[in-house]
Parts: structure tokens; C-alpha cells; sequence
């Protein structure tokens, strides 16, 4: 039983990984209807500047955090500036295309400037607590804390703020909103800002757990993101958190209760059944089809 | 008279390419690695032209099409170590790869199932998901090398083969469009409930369109297995799928001729670019990017070549 909730705790903290990107690509995707293919690359540049302000220039968690959701944030904002935004009015799948080039195109960047995996130092004084013989590490704690204080600022902005309404009334009906005066434009930007924000901040959650990283870390990390977004029904917020929680916990048990390698077998298998009866995914809006 | 004569002229520019490539092979004509090369534009000339099947043409997204490709790499190669061995491999070689055609065919049938009812991005996601649990599933499989890999095919992919299979892939794929199936494939595309309305059978049409993609999917694979003669379920991950979508759309969506292009120029361009390293797969991506800021639908989206049309299609459908 206690193994039990060792993994659970285990889960949850894989679970606010997975939330924080697949925030990211839902967003965008409630915006644009367009699939960011690059953001699970915006995460792995997240982690690469996790590792260059623990590693190299020796600062404590907090610049770190606050390094890495700056610098993803811009990244984002820039990617969407020169390479998203001429591309608006072109056929959808060229936006992905491109997006997908985004993502091969950082991916090499890192891997030309790093061309071997790197070490990220601890960040945080690295001892546990003992909760009724569960052990938690400080860590876990920062993980989790760090996720649900993002998570919560983003609902505030989304849901209480006026940006936040413009943002889902853009995703209400695109057509209309400008209309009303509202900057779509600078809402779109906003929304990269937020959503890499998000996933920057997240590279630095990878990296606390899982301290060795390379540039391809973005790919398999990344499109397990987008399958939690899938899940939930993208372009939906609480669906991207629901579905990431739910994929966590279903990665994390596989690897415990059965051999490891079924992981990835169990969870597509997973996605793949769900998709097939509920093709929207969990809170999904249901596309009516009108003839 | 005249259509006849064309209609002749390319199969017989068809046929002294495929004369060309034998010479080519028998002789020695050009050195290996060129030989290697254009062997490779031809394996990727067909994965482009099985996924424009259904990204281009069907208009649906799949992003899954390297699942495919692993599951008749595998077959083929099972078969021509395991079965296949003894046989002369004039005739075991093509056996094997038409058996890696069809078991990824099948496999294909089992990702039409959920398009009936899924679409667009959530479709792109069941293949994706479909994709990974063929890896997975290979990876778990110890008898045919798990995660390390499967080797022991004979070089049996020579260029007369790759060229043979090119040409079979592009006349097929080619009468297929211009069928009464390509019609309803175009439909669907354009409006499936309008489609729906019109009589097309629209669950036939996805089931075959995956079919067929998936059935060139898997022969490019059984070639491919038996040109490096290693296979690991490594090699089929998503960047191969990412590969192939990038000939695509390079190439441009529903065009044959955009297609060859792609994927010759994507072959050749990566090739070229290999004196950068590393670096190059930097470059490569910029210039996609690029090339879909300033034209959008690729090379050639949506035209064709007219050497690559029926006759009687020319000019609108009007008869000369």
C-alpha cells in the first residue's frame, strides 16, 4: 500500500510535468486550431537553460525558474512573430509544417552547441520527508508547489482578467472578435507567451527529476504532453490539466505494477481505445457538422 | 492517335529508365554510393507517395505512417531469413516484400477503423498513437531482437528492384486517383457529408485509401530492411514519420509529380548539406520553413504534371 502511494505521489509529480506543456499546446490550439508541433522543443530549450543557469553560471532555483520561463517566453513569441504569423491566412497545414520544421530546426540548433548530454546540478538542497512512510523529496514538493502556483495564475488570467476574456472569446469565434476591437494579434502573442511560459517553466520541473538531458528530450516528452491535451480535448484548459494527471498516473503504474517496457504499449493502446469512442476527448467541444 | 502515342511514350520513358537502372546495376555504371542515393530517393519516393495518398488527396492527417513502414520491414524481413532463406532470391525477394506490402496493408485497416468516426487533428493522434504502439509492440517482441534490432537480410535491394517498385507505385497510385475509388477519395476530402449525400460509400473509401497507402508504407519498408539489412524499432519513430511529411508538403499536396520532387529534393538536399554535420539538419528546416512562407502549398500543391494524367483527363476532361 505504501509502494502504492510512493507511486502516486511519483504520478502526480510526472502528471504536473506533462500539465504544464500540454497547457501550452491547448492553448495555441484553442487560439489557432493549429498544432504547435514545436512547443515540445520550446520545453527541451526550457531544460537547456535550466542546465546553463545551474550549471554554468551556478544561480539558485528561483532565477533559474525565472531564466528559463523568460527565455522560452521570448522564444515562443519570436517563433510565433517570424515563422507562425506570415502563415496565417495560408492552408492550415502549412502552419504545421512549419512547425514542425520549428521543432527539427531547435532541436539541431541544441544539439550543435551541445553535442552530448548534460548534467543538471541540484538545484534545491536534495533531502525527504518522511509522510507516514511515504517519502517526499524536497523536489517533489518544489515540482508540484511551483505546477499548481502556475496553474492557478493562468487560471486567474484566463478566467478574471480582460486579456483572459479576449483570449476566449478569440477561441469562441475568430471571425467575430476583431470585430469587437479586440488585438487579435497581440492576444495571439500573449497566448505563445503564456503557453511557452508554461513549458519552460516545465524543462526546469524535468530537469530537477530527471537531471540528464539531451536535445531530443522535447519529442517523446512533448508529444506525450500533446497526447494529454488529446485526451482531455484539446483546446480545452482543464481538459490539458484532467488528461495529463490521468496520463501520469497511467505511465507511472504501468512502469510499477508491470514490466517497464509496456509503458508506451499500455498508454497508446489507452489513447487509442478512448479516441475511438470518444473522438473529442474527455471536455472537448463536440464539433457539430453543418451541411 | 495522339493520346495513344503519349500514353506510349511514357511507359516506354518508363520502361528504358527501368532498362537504364539494370544496366546501371549489372555494369557498374555509376559508383556505389550514387547507386545508394538514388536507391534512397526511391524508397523515399514511395513513403511520399503513400502518405500523399492520405494527407494530400484524402486530406485527411496522418502522422503515423513510419508504423507502417516498421510493420513491413519486419514481415519482409522475417520471412526471407526465416522462411524465404533457401529459395532463389529472384523470386523469394519479391514474395517477402509484397508479403511486408500486405501485412502493413492489414495493419492499415486497423487505423481506417477509428477514421470513420474520428477526424482531422484527432485522426492525425490515432495514427500517431498507432504508430507508437508498433514500436512498442516490437520492442517487446525478444524472438524477433526487441530494442536491439534485427539483422541477418542479404542485400537483395538493388536498383532495378527500387526502380521496379517505383514505377509499379506510380502507376498504381496514379490509375488509383484518376479511379471511380480516387474520385471519392477527392470527395471526401472536398465534403464528406456532401460526399456522403452523393452516394459515395465513404467507409469503403478510407478503408481502401489506407489499404493501398499502407500497403506502399509497408513495401517501401520491406526494401529498405533489405538495402541496410538492420532494422531496429529505433528506426521508425517519429522523426522518420516527420521525414516523410516534410517530402510531402515540400513536394506539395495531392500531385505525383510534387511527390517526386519532394522526395528527390529532400534526398539529394540532405545529401548535399552533409559536409555541415551536425549543422545540417539545422539548415534543412530553415529552408522549409522558408519555402512555406513564400509558397505555401509546396513545390507543386494541387497541379500535376501532365505526363501524370490520363489522357482522356487533359484540358478538362475534354476529349481531343
Amino acid at each position: 500500500m505504501i509502494y502504492f502511494f510512493q507511486q502516486a505521489l511519483n504520478a502526480v509529480q510526472l502528471g504536473s510535468v506533462y500539465a504544464l506543456i500540454a497547457l501550452g499546446y491547448t492553448m495555441v490550439y484553442g487560439v489557432l486550431s493549429m498544432i504547435n508541433f514545436a512547443h515540445g522543443d520550446f520545453f527541451m530549450v526550457g531544460a537547456f537553460l535550466c542546465f546553463v543557469g545551474a550549471a554554468v553560471w551556478h544561480l539558485p532555483f528561483v532565477p533559474v525558474l525565472l531564466l528559463s520561463m523568460g527565455g522560452v517566453t521570448m522564444l515562443g513569441v519570436a517563433t510565433e512573430r517570424i515563422a507562425y504569423r506570415p502563415l496565417r491566412n495560408a492552408p492550415k497545414v502549412s502552419a504545421i509544417i512549419t512547425s514542425l520544421g520549428v521543432g527539427i530546426f531547435l532541436e539541431h540548433v541544441t544539439l550543435g552547441l551541445n553535442p552530448y548530454p548534460k548534467y543538471i546540478p541540484p538545484l534545491l538542497p536534495s533531502f525527504s520527508f518522511d509522510l507516514g512512510g511515504v517519502s517526499v523529496s524536497t523536489f517533489q514538493l518544489a515540482t508540484i508547489g511551483v505546477s499548481f502556483a502556475l496553474m492557478f495564475a493562468l487560471h486567474l488570467i484566463v478566467n478574471k482578467t480582460k486579456a483572459g476574456l479576449a483570449l476566449r472569446a478569440i477561441s469562441a469565434d475568430r471571425a467575430m472578435v476583431p470585430l469587437m476591437g479586440v488585438p487579435v494579434d497581440k492576444m495571439i502573442a500573449l497566448t505563445f507567451a503564456l503557453g511557452s511560459g508554461l513549458g519552460g517553466a516545465a524543462g526546469v520541473m524535468y530537469g530537477m527529476a530527471y537531471p540528464v538531458i539531451d536535445p531530443y528530450i522535447g519529442i517523446i516528452v512533448g508529444w506525450k504532453a500533446f497526447v494529454s491535451a488529446v485526451i482531455g480535448g484539446i483546446g480545452s484548459i482543464r481538459g490539458a490539466v484532467l488528461g495529463a494527471y490521468i496520463l501520469g498516473t497511467v505511465e507511472i503504474m504501468t512502469a510499477a505494477f508491470l514490466p517497464s517496457t509496456y509503458r508506451d504499449l499500455v498508454t497508446f493502446s489507452l489513447l487509442f481505445a478512448l479516441l475511438i469512442y470518444q473522438p473529442s476527448g474527455l471536455l472537448g467541444r463536440v464539433e457539430i457538422q453543418k451541411v | 492517335m495522339r493520346t495513344l502515342r503519349k500514353a506510349l511514350s511514357v511507359k516506354g520513358a518508363a520502361a528504358a529508365v527501368f532498362l537504364c537502372a539494370l544496366a546501371v546495376s549489372r555494369y557498374g555504371l555509376l559508383d556505389n554510393y550514387i547507386q545508394l542515393i538514388l536507391m534512397l530517393i526511391g524508397i523515399n519516393l514511395i513513403l511520399t507517395l503513400s502518405l500523399n495518398l492520405i494527407n494530400g488527396y484524402m486530406g485527411e492527417f496522418s502522422v503515423g505512417h513510419a508504423g507502417f513502414m516498421a510493420a513491413g520491414a519486419y514481415v519482409s524481413s522475417l520471412l526471407s531469413v526465416k522462411v524465404l532463406a533457401a529459395c532463389s532470391p529472384f523470386w523469394a525477394f519479391p514474395c517477402a516484400v509484397l508479403a511486408g506490402g500486405a501485412a502493413a496493408g492489414a495493419v492499415g485497416l486497423v487505423v481506417a477503423v477509428p477514421s470513420f468516426k474520428t477526424r482531422g487533428d484527432y485522426l492525425a493522434i490515432v495514427t500517431l498513437a498507432f504508430s507508437m504502439i508498433v514500436k512498442s509492440v516490437i520492442e517487446n517482441i525478444d524472438s524477433v531482437g526487441g530494442p536491439r534490432g534485427f539483422l541477418g537480410m542479404e542485400k537483395l535491394t538493388t536498383l532495378p528492384w527500387v526502380c521496379f517498385w517505383v514505377i509499379v507505385t506510380v502507376w498504381i497510385i496514379r490509375n488509383f486517383i484518376y479511379s471511380r475509388f480516387g474520385r471519392g477519395i477527392l470527395a471526401v476530402r472536398e465534403d464528406e457529408i456532401a460526399a456522403e449525400l452523393t452516394g459515395v460509400n465513404t467507409r469503403n473509401v478510407k478503408m481502401l485509401a489506407f489499404v493501398v497507402s499502407s500497403f506502399f508504407a509497408g513495401v517501401a519498408g520491406g526494401l529498405y530492411a533489405h538495402l541496410l539489412q538492420y532494422i531496429s524499432p529505433g528506426t521508425f519513430d517519429i522523426i522518420k514519420s516527420t521525414e516523410m511529411l516534410v517530402m510531402v508538403y515540400l513536394g506539395g499536396v495531392g500531385s505525383i509529380a510534387g511527390s517526386i520532387m519532394g522526395a528527390t529534393a529532400y534526398t539529394v538536399l540532405l545529401e548535399a548539406l552533409r559536409p555541415l554535420g551536425v549543422w545540417r539538419m539545422a539548415v534543412m528546416p530553415l529552408l522549409l520553413i522558408l519555402l512555406m512562407i513564400f509558397r505555401p502549398r509546396g513545390i507543386m500543391g494541387f497541379r500535376e504534371a501532365r505526363w501524370l494524367v490520363p489522357g482522356s483527363e487533359r484540358d478538362g476532361g475534354v476529349k481531343r
